[in-house]
């Protein structure tokens, strides 16, 4: 991000009052790209298992990472980086984030298994993740083009309850076999 | 007649700033851009020349590096064990190239901090306001007949820097018979990657127990205790229960002394061995243009200040990765692509003439301990009284009782990381 961006972001998040204390806070640019060497720059992650933060909403990456700190959501490694932050600084990262474009990514994906998957989308899905699950002001999860093993560990998470899932979506998941959830999955995977 | 093209204005406006102000010292760069040259294309310097690009492009960078290709010495362990080839750590400069950044095949001879000049074997001068040193390691001749300059290298690779040193020490696993001893002696602290032994030691496991399963691993070690040892020490039990014995230093006097190449001989104090394969990993210190350019103390790396990573011996000098004295940031590639990038940003502010922001790192560093079983430790670090620290409460080991699930999914997180961070340094 360029020293301009940078600034409008400061000015954006009102982060420019000129306090002591916010001076010593490092600039958001500063933060996000300690997230590169997992998650890619610009948090467009080349894969295969990381996801990609690119587009992701403000709000959806603060709680997600608020939720790694305390452990609320499980994960392998992100809950021992999330532990080094404040919530202040959650919300630098995050809007660098969320001004990037969704990126895409290109994975094998199974073509009978994403037409099924497309249709289950739009029965189950497209509220609360429209546009093929590429809306930020979703405040949910990029799901588009998203890496699948990573939308796969994800739905292992959800049902085995080591993450909470919305109660809307658990109606609804609750009610799909695995082998349809596997196809939303490669649904979302498959988008470019 | 009368036109004035760019040049000549330059000279004019020059001319009249020495007359009007004299003793003004920097004339030619208040008329061209800002310079910055960068000695070494690895993980940190590439890393630098990149996102100084990225933030502020009328900042000329020039990054002077020997090779055309880059071998990252992570992931190198897994070519090792057989899991992958050679040529997937190979990486080129266009990448960096397509950011602007000007790459100079050449040797850098000597840094002038004076006279804020880098002088090559090709015959070049750079010119610079501010220069960045990433020269990586060079090896301590610690070991009796092992000078890593001569055939020794050839016959007991060390493969701490990968490329041919690896391809060579892969052969030597192949050519080996069933029942031998794979001798491995790592170096002492501070050294690059300090996992990088015993996930070394797994990776050839893993291979012998496939491929020869009488085969056995001996590590000699020059220290008494290492990284993740607990989880290291777990998944040897776990995935190559008897084939792999570590010596602490005390138990033999403090490890390897000396070798004879002509025989393959390997001495410790007291004893000797003639192993198949000996991978003998010499006690290091920083890449030697940072000596010779005055930047090293006592200890054979760079002291440097820990908002900045600026030399605290010359000026307008930064040092980063595993050249410089960075601790309790280790000397890995993760905290060598977060270092570059905290230095970057400052020196797109010093050379615009503003006080550089305050800094925060991060490391995370894989190890494959077997084809389905991933380890990790990490840490976020922040600037304490001008210091590197770690961040209260951060960071830490993936647990000894995380399940093989688990252990799986860091695995695929491990290539994750090493596809992310080799796009960022090179793409």
């Amino acid at each position: 991000m360029s020293a301009r961006k940078t600034l409008a972001v400061l000015l954006g998040s009102g982060l420019l009052l000129g306090t002591a204390q916010l001076s010593a806070a490092p600039t958001a640019s500063m933060l996000a790209d300690t997230c590169a060497g997992c998650h890619g720059t610009d948090g467009a992650s080349t894969g295969p298992a990381t996801p990609s933060l690119a587009g992701m909403s403000e709000v959806y990456m603060v709680d997600s990472m608020k939720a790694f700190k305390s452990g609320e959501r499980y994960s392998t490694i992100m809950g021992r980086i999330a532990k080094g932050y404040s919530e202040e600084e959650f919300k630098l990262m995050a809007s660098v984030f969320a001004k990037q474009p969704v990126a895409t990514t290109s994975q094998k994906t199974d073509a009978t298994k994403v037409a099924a998957g497309e249709k289950l989308f739009g029965k189950n899905c497209e509220k609360c993740h429209d546009e093929k699950g590429g809306l930020a002001d979703d405040d949910a999860g990029i799901l588009y083009s998203q890496w699948l093993p990573y939308l796969q560990y994800t739905m292992e998470d959800y049902k085995a309850g080591s993450r909470e899932m919305p109660k809307k979506m658990k109606k609804k998941v609750d009610k799909l076999s695995d082998a349809e959830i596997e196809a939303l999955l490669q649904f979302f995977a498959s988008q470019q | 007649m009368n036109k004035i093209n760019r040049r000549s204005f330059i000279k004019i406006a020059g001319a009249a700033t020495a007359a009007s102000a004299i003793g003004f010292p920097m004339i030619a760069a208040a008329a061209g851009k800002k310079q910055v040259v960068i000695v070494g294309g690895g993980t940190a310097g590439a890393t630098a020349a990149k996102y100084i690009r990225r933030a502020d492009a009328s900042v000329e960078v020039t990054l002077i590096e020997p090779n055309k290709n880059y071998y990252t010495c992570f992931m190198s362990n897994e070519v090792l064990g057989g899991e992958r080839k050679l040529d997937s750590l190979k990486f080129g400069y266009d990448g960096l190239r397509k950011h602007g950044v000007t790459v100079v095949h050449d040797t850098v001879t000597a840094i002038d901090a004076k006279g804020q000049k880098v002088t090559t074997q090709g015959g070049k001068s750079f010119s610079y306001d501010r220069c960045i040193v990433a020269p990586g390691i060079s090896f301590v001749d610690n070991i009796e007949g092992y000078d890593a300059a001569a055939a020794a290298m050839e016959k007991m690779p060390h493969a701490w820097k990968a490329g041919p040193q690896t391809a060579l020490l892969r052969k030597q696993l192949e050519a080996m018979a069933d029942g031998g001893t794979v001798l491995i002696a790592p170096p002492p602290n501070p050294f690059r990657c300090p996992p990088g032994p015993y996930e070394r030691a797994c990776q050839i496991a893993s291979y012998l127990k496939a491929n020869k399963p009488k085969s056995k691993i001996l590590i000699l070690d020059k220290k008494d205790k290492f990284s993740k040892q607990g989880l290291f020490t777990q998944a040897w039990d776990r995935h190559y229960k008897g084939m792999i014995d570590w010596v602490k230093a005390a138990d033999t006097g403090g490890g390897v002394m000396r070798v004879d190449a002509r025989t393959g001989k390997v001495f410790t104090e007291f004893d000797e061995y003639t192993p198949a394969v000996a991978n003998i990993i010499p006690a290091q210190v920083a890449g030697s243009i940072a000596k010779v350019a005055g930047l090293t103390d006592d200890s054979g790396w760079c002291p440097v200040t820990g908002k900045t990573f600026e030399s605290t011996i010359h000026k307008g000098i930064h040092v980063i990765g595993d050249a410089a004295i960075q601790a309790p940031l280790p000397k890995s590639g993760y905290a060598a692509n977060s270092e570059a990038k905290v230095v970057a940003a400052a020196v797109v502010d010093l050379v615009n003439g503003r006080e550089p922001g305050t800094p925060s790192w991060v490391n995370t560093c894989y190890s494959i301990v077997a084809p389905n079983d991933g380890i990790s430790v990490a840490m976020v670090y922040n600037l304490v009284d001008g210091k590197v620290a770690k961040v209260a409460g951060s960071g830490g080991l993936t647990p000894m009782d995380s399940s093989p699930e688990e252990r799986a999914r860091e695995v695929q997180y491990a290539y994750s990381w090493f596809n992310n961070i080799t796009s960022d340094i090179f793409g």
